[in-house]
């Protein structure tokens, strides 16, 4: 019998073997994917387990962990959630959004920077803590955003034009991030569902991740192709008749006051305060698409941006014959654009023609406070001249003291302005209105976009809906 | 060998002693006992023990909580008895057994207690599976001795062949019966006794495990012979008579009934797999592993066909992560602990081993997989592995067919049901739910196993014994 025990042992050796190989394909081959299954709930739970950094606006942490003695130890929290929660995201047991996520490394003490902590750490048993993120809102400035916006459908943008930093970002209507942060998870996945469900889409970052169509809003980076191609000034005399027939097809285009512009001829100055549709197709047709296409590309159009939450590329179409090129001038068609887009483009203008690249985080901090990194400001592009800036703003001062931005007037201060109401004809139509302030020392920029018209619906218009909140927002950095 | 050779050496220098005879005797066997490296295996396991135990106390409550000490006190004393034991009982037993099973216990002991502190939160759970557990593991050691007490040959365990499956039989129909069977958990594998306001469970297929695998021994001694005989060749395999046929059917019949009337997928897949095994080693014949794998996959694909609780388990098995948070639940746990384990685990107490549903029981290899690592659970299985090897080698060494039977039996039946439990944790198999043995938390299989290992141990004795010299002879 002992050589069929002998071979009955080879039988079982090779069970065992089979045993030991599988453990190694589980711990080799497929660990990572295990560990990062959605429904893998150690690793959150993991990181739940250390202090996670604040996320800070001036000196309040707007999201901060604290101690909950339960299961999950720590229990991140947000204050004036719905305020911020397009800029912090939400911190769940499914996963992270928005800053939370970029900057997720440094908030949860994983960074390289920190090593040293965690090294000290280690040895005098401290539990470990994550870093802050310093963010470059101005609260007071989002709130006023916030406000004006008040539930309307829409966003708010504003920009340190000579530096880039974020002043506000807003989105509305906006959710409670600490409703996805509670600790247990079908609470989460509950009040996850119902925010998907809502048709108002309150997971979306208006501001960064939509497109829209600029309308009136983009005859300013016409303007700027014009007055860099030196064949146009501010003074020139443009015709703007009532009705302009395209080229190649029988469309036309239209003011949206159905007559022709201050009796068929105006300057350049005065089509722009008045919104003069005809006028700027006509501009476009001559300039062509090529040259609307650069002058959008250098104010940022076309490229993708990191702040470091991703902005989706704003849109000038590619290869636009006639009639297309001169829809997109009064910026219909395929243009389309973010808000962070329009904001990007009046802060270009007040920083002398340099557009600076948008940031959201100021510092980076250590566990201690002390500063790990501090974003220097950034040029992205030179857009236009000092001197073609000098004049688009001229244009657009007038725009509120002589034309259709007359709500975003701030009294004593010279505001730079411009509305845009973009119609498709069948909803009411997307209103708009980008500014700087002051205009000759400019130190906030700021795009309102409101969909759909709002509350005033196919009444409303840039002037009437989006001015005022844009006058909010300045006022309250001014202040 | 070296030392065996110096002591073969040494009579030599001896010669002036008055008999002669009887100290050569005992230098020539005195090696071969090698109680002594047990004793040092014994202390080595022992201290791994508590540095577990310790680890997790440490982790989870910053000191030593008031179980350590019992802890300590009971293995030690545990260990210590069972090694006297062997001293005096079965002096010749194989000196490695002891030790691994005392390894297994003990960490066990200490990974229950390690996830009832996860269970009350840092506290203690009011309801500690812990205690109890260590209970078992005393009574385990007081059978042991018991077993080797009352056994002294195991060749006399083969009179009660008949009577071993007539006790066999009943253990395992026990929990069909009324009043005393209870399902717990979808299978009904349990009998329970009221005894006033103490209910006591207990799992009676552990003990008829052992208690079958005696009659399965007994009875293949005596048939092996006839069932050795060929009646036509096909295929370069000689096939049996028919008639002969009638054990292996009835073997096939009886697991089929456990699988169908409790419902216990293990247990089936373990007896008849043992009983296979074992009449192929009886025989000699390899068309007894054919006959039984056509069997066994006929069995199976009608048991697939026919229950929807066999169709829910190869469905499980084959995506866990088809209903992660339904019947997947555990496999996708558990799978996800292996993975957060990763090469060196996460440490005792570190992890989060309670997780896992019934990380106590059926789940308890993945617990050490956690937070041991891929390390610490490929140490555990070539733990039992070893186990399996001594077990085996006994088996080649012992003298009696009866007792080389006995003993394959045994650690057959100890790999099978690691292959089968472990193999079920990790996704290697469809998952079936079995104890590992001495590992997971319940007194029957616990006590069940260490009579086990005593019975291994006496064939072992035997086999490791010198053949006696004529003074012995003349008794």
């Amino acid at each position: 019998m002992n050589a069929t025990i002998r071979r009955s042992a080879l039988l079982v050796g090779v069970l065992f073997l089979a045993l030991l190989l599988n453990a190694n394909y589980i711990a080799f081959v497929t660990n990572d994917s295990l560990r990062n299954r959605a429904g893998n709930s150690r690793l959150i739970i993991e990181e739940y387990d250390h202090e996670r950094g604040s996320i800070l606006v001036g000196r309040r942490a707007v999201a901060k962990s604290i101690e909950t003695g339960d299961r999950l130890k720590y229990l991140r929290t947000y204050s004036d959630g719905p305020l911020f929660a397009p800029i912090t995201g939400y911190y769940s047991v499914y996963g992270a959004t928005a800053i939370e996520r970029s900057e997720n490394s440094l908030l949860a003490g994983t960074d390289n920077r920190l090593f040293v902590d965690r090294l000290t750490n280690l040895f005098t048993g401290r539990e470990p803590k994550g870093g802050n993120v310093l963010l470059t809102i101005d609260a007071d400035a989002q709130r006023a955003g916030y406000d004006g916006l008040g539930g309307q459908e829409g966003a708010v943008v504003a920009l340190d034009p000579q530096t880039g930093a974020v002043l506000a970002m807003v989105s509305s209507p906006s959710f409670d991030p600490n409703e996805l942060a509670v600790p247990d998870p079908t609470a989460v996945s509950k009040n996850y569902d119902a925010l998907v469900a809502d048709p108002a889409d309150p997971l979306i970052n208006r501001s960064t991740t939509q497109l829209y169509p600029p309308g009136s809003l983009f005859k300013v980076v016409v303007s700027a192709a014009a007055l860099s191609s030196g064949q146009y000034s501010p003074d020139m005399v443009v015709p703007g008749p009532a009705v302009l027939d395209l080229p190649d097809t029988d469309r036309v285009i239209t003011n949206y006051f159905d007559s022709a512009c201050l009796g068929g001829s105006l300057t350049l100055t005065q089509a722009l305060a008045i919104s003069c549709n005809t006028a700027f197709a006509r501009i476009g047709l001559e300039l062509g698409d090529a040259a609307l296409r650069k002058q959008a590309a250098l104010f940022g159009f076309n490229r993708p941006l990191a702040i470091p939450l991703p902005v989706v590329p704003s849109i000038y179409p590619p290869d636009l014959n006639a009639p297309q090129t001169a829809q997109s001038a009064i910026g219909q068609y395929d243009v389309r654009a973010t808000p962070m887009q329009m904001a990007m483009v009046a802060a270009g203008i007040a920083n002398q023609g340099v557009v600076m690249r948008p940031y959201l985080v100021a510092e980076e901090q250590a566990p201690d406070l002390s500063v790990l990194s501090a974003t220097e400001p950034e040029e992205l592009s030179r857009a236009v001249t000092p001197a073609v800036a000098a004049e688009l703003t001229d244009m657009m001062v007038a725009v509120v003291t002589e034309g259709t931005g007359a709500n975003a007037a701030i009294p004593g201060v010279s505001v730079a302005g411009k509305t845009g109401t973009a119609q498709d004809g069948k909803r009411p139509p997307h209103v708009w209105f980008m500014a700087f302030a002051p205009a000759d020392a400019p130190q906030v920029a700021v795009a309102v976009f409101v969909e759909n018209g709002g509350r005033l619906g196919n009444q409303a218009t840039g002037g009437a809906v989006a001015a005022p909140i844009a006058r909010a927002v300045m006022e309250a950095v001014l202040r | 060998m070296r030392r065996g050779q110096a002591a073969r050496r040494l009579p030599g220098v001896a010669v002036s002693v008055d008999s002669p005879v009887a100290p050569a005797t005992i230098r020539q066997q005195s090696p071969r006992r090698r109680r002594g490296t047990e004793l040092m295996l014994l202390v080595f396991g022992y201290g791994l023990s508590l540095l577990a135990f310790a680890q997790a106390d440490l982790v989870v409550l910053d000191s030593l909580g008031p179980q350590f000490v019992p802890f300590a006190v009971t293995l030690g004393s545990c260990i210590l008895v069972a090694h006297v034991a062997l001293r005096k009982l079965a002096p010749y037993a194989d000196p490695v057994l002891l030790p691994v099973v005392t390894l297994l216990n003990g960490l066990g002991l200490a990974m229950i207690h390690r996830l009832d502190l996860a269970e009350g939160n840092g506290a203690v759970a009011a309801d500690t599976d812990f205690t109890p557990q260590l209970g078992w593991t005393l009574l385990g050691t007081v059978l042991f001795v018991l077993v080797l007490v009352v056994i002294r040959d195991h060749r006399v365990l083969q009179r009660y062949t008949y009577t071993a499956m007539l006790v066999g039989l009943v253990l395992l129909v026990m929990p069909l019966m009324p009043v005393i069977g209870t399902e717990i958990n979808g299978a009904r594998i349990w009998i329970r006794l009221d005894l006033g306001a103490q209910s006591l469970s207990f799992q009676p297929a552990e003990v008829a495990k052992i208690v079958l695998i005696v009659f399965f021994a007994g009875y293949l001694v005596q048939k092996r012979d006839v069932l050795a005989l060929a009646r036509s060749r096909v295929l370069g395999i000689d096939l049996p008579r028919g008639r002969d046929l009638g054990p292996i059917l009835l073997a096939w019949v009886a697991s089929l009934a456990v699988l169908v009337f409790q419902r216990d997928l293990g247990t089936s897949l373990l007896f008849f797999g043992l009983f296979v095994m074992l009449l192929y080693i009886a025989t000699e014949r390899v068309s007894w592993l054919v006959i039984g794998a056509v069997l066994f996959t006929l069995g199976a694909t009608v048991a697939y066909q026919v229950f929807s609780h066999v169709q829910l388990r190869v469905g499980i098995w084959l995506d866990p992560f088809a209903d992660e948070t339904g019947d997947g639940y555990q496999i996708a746990q558990s799978l996800y602990g292996l993975a957060t384990g990763g090469l060196l685990g996460v440490g005792v107490g570190q992890g989060h081993p309670d997780f896992v549903p019934f990380a106590k029981t059926d789940f308890i290899a993945t617990a050490f997989g956690e937070e041991l690592g891929l390390t610490g659970l490929m140490a555990i299985i070539v733990l039992y592995a070893v186990i399996v090897e001594r077990g085996l080698r006994t088996a080649v060494a012992v003298r009696d067919p009866f007792g080389k039977l006995l003993a394959a039996g045994l650690s057959i039946a100890v790999g099978l049901q690691v292959f089968v439990v472990i193999g079920g944790v990790t996704k290697l198999i469809p998952l079936t739910g079995l104890t590992t043995p001495f590992l997971s938390y319940g007194g029957s299989s616990l006590v069940a196993n260490w009579m086990l290992i005593a019975l291994l141990m006496r064939v072992s004795d035997a086999a490791r014994r010198p053949t006696r010299p004529t003074t012995a002879g003349a008794r």
